[in-house]
């Protein structure tokens, strides 16, 4: 055996297959919404991407240039792409609308079942600050999911602004803050409960901070949290969240997939409003995420609200099930003396669509083996003329 | 049907006390649950599926979504740090983890050696009271080691405090209590929330009313 190194995968042929159909019917949806696709490098400068990325430190492959720069294999597509933008595209005031698929790499330090280096679909749109760009963004992900045939699943949306807000506004300190929601980013309800329990606050301020934690549910949950929260961030945070709610409805999209879950906070430290999840069945982990970014251009040196959305590609089949049966084959056997005949039956074959290898038959040890392996088998052997199907 | 929740049990000391908390909140488990080897038990008339693992394990079981949820000792979340909601204090095998050694003894000044099943959280409380110690994982009666001369200290459990005396070995330092806890995992949060809900409800009722006893 050769060793990979820990969390890297080989994509074997039905695979490769299952994930290029899949693939391609993802980025079909998204060229339909009139989205670019670019590339990016694989490599980064620590510096700029590698310090921007949300990524924790400890996840990212690290390497040094000839001049001993430090760079960094990309681990998300999200801060490339700001990169990008703020330096070449971002030039006139109009939003601008990008998509890849790339691979993205983060290093496993704990365990086998993960992969390190991974597959993300996504889009971003960026220099857009309205609602009606994170609705789009949350509709287009809905339908590229449909595309894929993807049947059972659900997403999950909350509001960073109105997280940061609610903590604010009741704890008043951002010192007080971070110790509780620490806990919320732990997900860590227990320990959450407990540090309530201890802060010094009136009965009333007590209670909001823990009814927060069942702010999930439907349209109403809007209505509830209103109940928690009443400045005017806060509020407006909200009218967002009811606004993309509307405008989803519109698109046909809302209350069947989508959920309100104020809970909701990221390990992506660069989201601003609102951020959304999206989970399957049978997968133990979300297949999608995304959000809305407004600060992350300025690391950039440009001011751009943005949002956008990543699919994992690995999880997606997971959650499909289904690995695609290699396509069927056909085979052409010959022998020297029929090359040119093999060659042009190959070529008609090929013309009408059919898959077609042309097999020396001096290259094949076992005949039955070839034969498993093909749909058909058609031998052009010895003399012109004699032609035998299998 | 919907397909079960799917629930990881530990095997072992937490397991009577948790299969009797959920009896009490009125779930109807089969007698046989309780001495049976099976590694998994349906139960079709609650639509649960209950798998029994190692305690160190459930957390893992639990974050990769095999299991829906899982009930774990604290000190099993604090070793294993996995991505999972920790739901409920189901108030049960309380505990502590404690530093412990041979009485009247004091840590090599070097290389202080610190003996124990739980290598991480032992590293962060030594790291936080300044102190560079070395830590050798041992799986099972820990007690061993500074007795025959191993490390100078211990981290585990403490539950009676009977093993310590039998052994000879007396706490030096309290680290943190430990209860059993209830983990969810994220994706079954939010895809199986109403079953996850009741659940959760029904549990806590029933701690609530011991609280009040």
């Amino acid at each position: 055996m050769f060793e990979k190194p820990l969390g890297m995968r080989d994509t074997l042929p039905d695979l490769f297959e299952t994930k290029h159909k899949t693939r391609t019917l993802i980025g079909d949806e998204i060229r339909k919404w009139g989205y670019q696709f670019i590339e990016t490098p694989a490599l980064e400068y620590y510096e700029t991407v590698g310090v921007a990325s949300a990524i924790l430190d400890q996840q990212l492959f690290k390497l040094l240039d000839q001049q001993g720069h430090t760079l960094v294999l990309r681990p998300d597509m999200t801060s490339p792409i700001a990169r990008v933008a703020a330096s070449k595209l971002l030039q006139e005031d109009m939003p601008i609308r990008l998509a890849y698929s790339a691979n993205v790499y983060r290093s496993q330090q704990r365990e086998g079942g993960r992969p390190a280096e991974f597959e993300q679909i996504g889009v971003e749109c960026i220099g857009d600050s309205t609602i009606s760009a994170d609705s789009e963004g949350i509709a287009l992900l809905i339908h590229s999911l449909h595309e894929t045939g993807l049947e059972s699943f659900q997403l999950s949306v909350g509001h960073i602004g109105f997280v940061k807000e609610f903590f604010i506004d009741i704890l008043g300190t951002e010192e007080r803050v971070n110790a509780l929601t620490t806990f919320l980013y732990e997900k860590n309800y227990v320990g959450y409960r407990e540090h309530v329990k201890q802060l010094t606050l009136s009965s009333i301020d007590k209670q909001r901070l823990l009814d927060f934690l069942s702010l999930r549910g439907g349209e109403e949950v809007i209505e509830a949290a209103s109940r928690l929260l009443e400045n005017d961030k806060g509020k407006k945070a909200l009218a967002e969240l009811k606004q993309l709610w509307e405008t989803l409805s519109d698109y046909g999209e809302s209350g069947k997939r989508v959920k309100f879950d104020l809970t909701l906070v990221s390990h992506m430290t660069y989201y601003t409003g609102i951020v959304f999840e999206v989970y399957a069945d049978h997968v133990g982990f979300p297949i999608a995420s995304g959000g809305r970014y407004d600060l992350l251009l300025q690391k950039f040196g440009k001011e751009a609200g943005a949002t956008g959305f990543a699919i994992r590609l690995d999880r997606l089949l997971e959650a499909l099930g289904k690995i695609e049966s290699r396509e069927p084959v056909q085979c052409i056997l010959f022998s020297a003396e029929r090359r040119k005949e093999a060659f042009l039956l190959a070529v008609e074959k090929r013309k009408e669509g059919i898959k077609v290898v042309l097999q020396d038959i001096n290259g094949v040890n076992n005949l039955d083996a070839c034969s498993d392996l093909y749909e058909s088998v058609t031998l052009l052997v010895g003399k012109a003329g004699k032609e035998s199907s299998q | 049907m919907k397909e079960p929740l799917t629930i990881a049990m530990p095997k072992g000391r937490i397991f009577e006390e948790a299969a009797s908390l959920l009896r009490e909140a009125g779930f109807k488990l089969p007698p046989e649950f309780d001495d049976s080897r099976k590694l998994i038990i349906d139960v079709e008339e609650e639509n649960f599926r209950f798998i029994l693992a190692k305690p160190m394990d459930v957390p893992t079981y639990v974050e990769h979504g095999v299991a829906d949820l899982g009930i774990a000792g604290k000190d099993v979340m604090l070793e294993e740090d996995r991505d999972v909601y920790e739901l409920l204090d189901l108030h049960i095998s309380k505990c502590h983890l404690a530093v412990a050694g041979l009485p009247n003894t004091k840590m090599n000044d070097v290389a202080p050696k610190i003996a124990t099943k739980y290598p991480h959280v032992a590293a962060a409380y030594f790291r936080k009271q300044g102190e560079q110690v070395e830590i050798i994982k041992l799986n099972g009666s820990i007690e061993l080691a500074p007795m025959i001369g191993l490390a100078d200290r211990i981290v585990d459990i403490v539950s009676t405090g009977r093993t310590l005396v039998e052994n000879g070995l007396v706490e030096y330092e309290h680290i943190v209590d430990i209860t059993s806890r209830l983990i969810v995992n994220p994706v079954s949060y939010r895809m199986k929330d109403e079953r996850i809900s009741e659940l959760v409800d029904r549990i806590a009722d029933v701690l609530k009313k011991e609280t009040i006893v």
